[in-house]
């Protein structure tokens, strides 16, 4: 009997694992080519923006010789297929051509910029996903009494007000009135240049160098605009958590778990947040990526020198190698996100292995 | 004798009320009932107040309803005035539910080992590792053949049939005295059907449990119940020993009966129900 069993388990063993390793090939699959399409993406619009790259190069001053040589070297005589194979020969090598700005080549522009931003972003997430989620969820058990009208109307005005408004009066009022906060930018000048550490992320590389007072004055200038975009962010991923929590308190295995005996506090955290965890990551994955992308307006006021405002000053300026470099950076930094949280939904859910 | 015949459960003129902004709704008026160490039956159509019947007495019922009653005793415990903290030391160790559908009513992302566990975990403040070891005792119990393995499956990989048996191991686990269950098979197919009853059946027998079974089916409640309550429209018309329900008198009991195809006795057109409203009153 035991022996049986045990054979008649060991090839449905073999074939979930098989299954599983399918799964995650799929999705490696699907990744690849959404990469592909996205470089397909960056190399045609780079080819069809009426800038001329070797203008770009030589200037307008240069005679036709000089042209003619530039646009040989640069493989624009070559047929577009070997044009594209260089291209991804050039992004693998992490080599986006030269911003004629900036003058720096536009991956080391990146590694400057998109820390900056990053770091702003993901501390706008953890304000978000750390308030917005327990509110959402206790709005949501508290259905209807004060504590739910309360946090429905602070979700609605983060979802009503313009951020860029908010930070307009909030730099008015903290920093020019009362001089609470430091204006702008990630430092204050006499700080600048102290650290110039591995990451770019200033309090990553103050904590790593033990300069603590350049962390005190970095987590200052990060505060206002992390907190305003992390209001936002609350608002959002509040409402979302409150229909989350209540479309699971209204089902069944909530009714088994009260006749149970269980308490509200074992339902709703035991029993119905594990049910929410996928819905969560799917929307604080989400947030994340739209502040990674969409820093824009708060880093314009609060003169943030991170990637929004590099793609920005670029797009005006019609440097399209810093663009295409920008676009693409986001574009891999979605997509790594969205594997991420698909790979830990296998985790969280045991549905879907 | 006597003993077995002692309420475990006695409800006087219970109602459930659902206020609403057209005036009160009630969802059963006046239900006066006792249960004892036996099987009780509650049968009726949907909407008669059955399954609220059920909730209230475990006070479950929706947070907009107001149950009232002159008396709602369990053993010892009075329920009507019974604290909060009260009432879910009772629940899941003293009186249980168990429901319909286990797709629906286990949860999803946990074990179903975990699930069953957490009963005696919660009432029996047992550690992990004997509650594992008493789990895999209930399991065994109910003829789950393989129970190490099962103790580790999540809902949607066991059956219908074994994940009733998974439900009835859950709120049986404790060894309460009284049993709701609400349409525990509805949701089996019929070849199952008879597996689950029978082990409801024998662990009821083996640890004299009252059991109040909900249904909607008369054949199923007569051959498995002792006694059968049958509502319509939120009261009860009638209340009969299962052996007897064949000779029931009540005109909507009769008209239930008539509507039945019999296997014995076929016939060409069966009966349609003609209602009364005086049954609604009455």
């Amino acid at each position: 009997m035991s022996i049986s069993q045990t054979s008649a388990i060991a090839p449905g063993r073999a074939k979930a694992a098989l299954g599983a390793l399918r799964k995650v090939a799929a999705s490696f699959a699907v990744i690849l080519t959404t990469l592909l399409g996205l470089l397909v993406i960056t190399f045609v619009v780079g080819r069809m923006v009426p800038a001329d790259p070797v203008i770009a190069v030589i200037g307008d001053q240069a005679d036709h010789e000089t042209y003619e040589r530039v646009y040989k070297e640069m493989g624009l005589d070559q047929p577009l297929y070997v044009q594209f194979a260089t291209y991804l020969g050039n992004v693998a090598h992490l080599d986006f051509g030269q911003s004629h700005v900036t003058k720096n080549a536009v991956s080391s522009d990146l590694a400057r910029v998109f820390p900056a931003t990053l770091e702003l972003a993901t501390l706008a997430t953890l304000i978000g996903a750390g308030f917005g989620i327990p509110l959402g969820i206790i709005s949501a058990v508290r259905k209807g009494t004060w504590v739910d009208h309360l946090a429905r109307i602070v979700g609605l005005l983060g979802h009503s007000t313009p951020i860029f408004w908010l930070g307009t009066i909030v730099i008015l009022v903290f920093y020019a009135k009362f001089g609470l906060i430091p204006g702008s930018g990630r430092l204050d000048v006499y700080n600048e240049g102290l650290v110039d550490g591995p990451t770019h992320s200033i309090l990553v590389d103050a904590v790593l160098a033990g300069e603590w007072e350049v962390f005190g004055d970095a987590l200052l200038h990060v505060a206002a605009p992390a907190l305003i975009l992390g209001y936002a962010a609350m608002a959002y991923l509040s409402r979302m958590s409150r229909s989350f929590m209540l479309e699971q308190l209204r089902q069944e295995y909530v009714l088994t778990a009260k006749a149970k005996g269980l308490g509200q506090r074992a339902i709703v955290w035991r029993h119905a947040f594990r049910n929410i965890r996928v819905q969560l990551l799917t929307i604080v994955a989400l947030a994340y990526c739209g502040l990674l992308d969409g820093t824009v307006l708060i880093e314009t006021v609060f003169a943030w020198p991170g990637l929004g405002q590099y793609l920005t000053s670029a797009l005006f300026f019609a440097d399209m190698n810093a663009v295409l470099g920008s676009v693409l950076l986001i574009g891999i930094i979605s997509i790594a996100i969205n594997l991420l949280s698909d790979l830990t939904y296998r985790f969280l859910d045991p549905r879907t292995r | 004798m006597p003993e077995q015949t002692k309420p475990i459960l006695s409800v006087k003129n219970m109602s459930v009320q659902f206020p609403s902004l057209s005036g009160v709704v009630s969802a059963v008026r006046n239900l006066s009932f006792e249960v004892g160490r036996e099987k009780v039956g509650i049968i009726g159509e949907s909407g008669s107040g059955k399954s609220t019947t059920g909730r209230a007495i475990m006070r479950l019922q929706p947070a907009t309803a107001r149950v009232v009653a002159d008396e709602m005793r369990f053993e010892d415990v009075d329920l009507l005035t019974a604290s909060e903290a009260e009432m879910r030391a009772i629940r899941g160790s003293r009186i249980s539910m168990i429901l319909q559908d286990p797709k629906y009513s286990l949860n999803p992302v946990m074990t179903v080992g975990e699930q069953i566990a957490e009963t005696v975990i919660l009432h029996e403040r047992l550690g992990r590792k004997a509650a594992r070891e008493r789990t895999l005792a209930m399991l065994e119990r109910v003829n789950i053949r393989d129970p190490q393995r099962v103790f580790n499956l999540y809902p949607h990989e066991v059956s219908g049939g074994m994940g009733q048996r998974i439900m009835i191991s859950m709120m049986l686990i404790s060894s309460p005295s009284l049993i709701i269950a609400d349409e525990p098979t509805s949701a089996l197919d019929v070849t199952v059907r008879q597996q689950v009853l029978s082990i409801l059946d024998d662990l009821i027998s083996e640890r004299n449990i009252g059991l109040i079974f909900i249904s909607h089916d008369l054949n199923l409640v007569k051959s498995f119940c002792d006694r059968v309550i049958i509502m319509y429209a939120g009261r009860i018309v009638e209340t009969i020993d299962a052996s007897k329900l064949d000779q029931a008198t009540h005109p909507y009991t009769r008209g239930l009966l008539e509507a039945l195809p019999s296997l014995d006795h076929p016939r060409d057109r069966l009966e349609v129900l003609k209602r009364q409203a005086s049954w609604a009153e009455a």
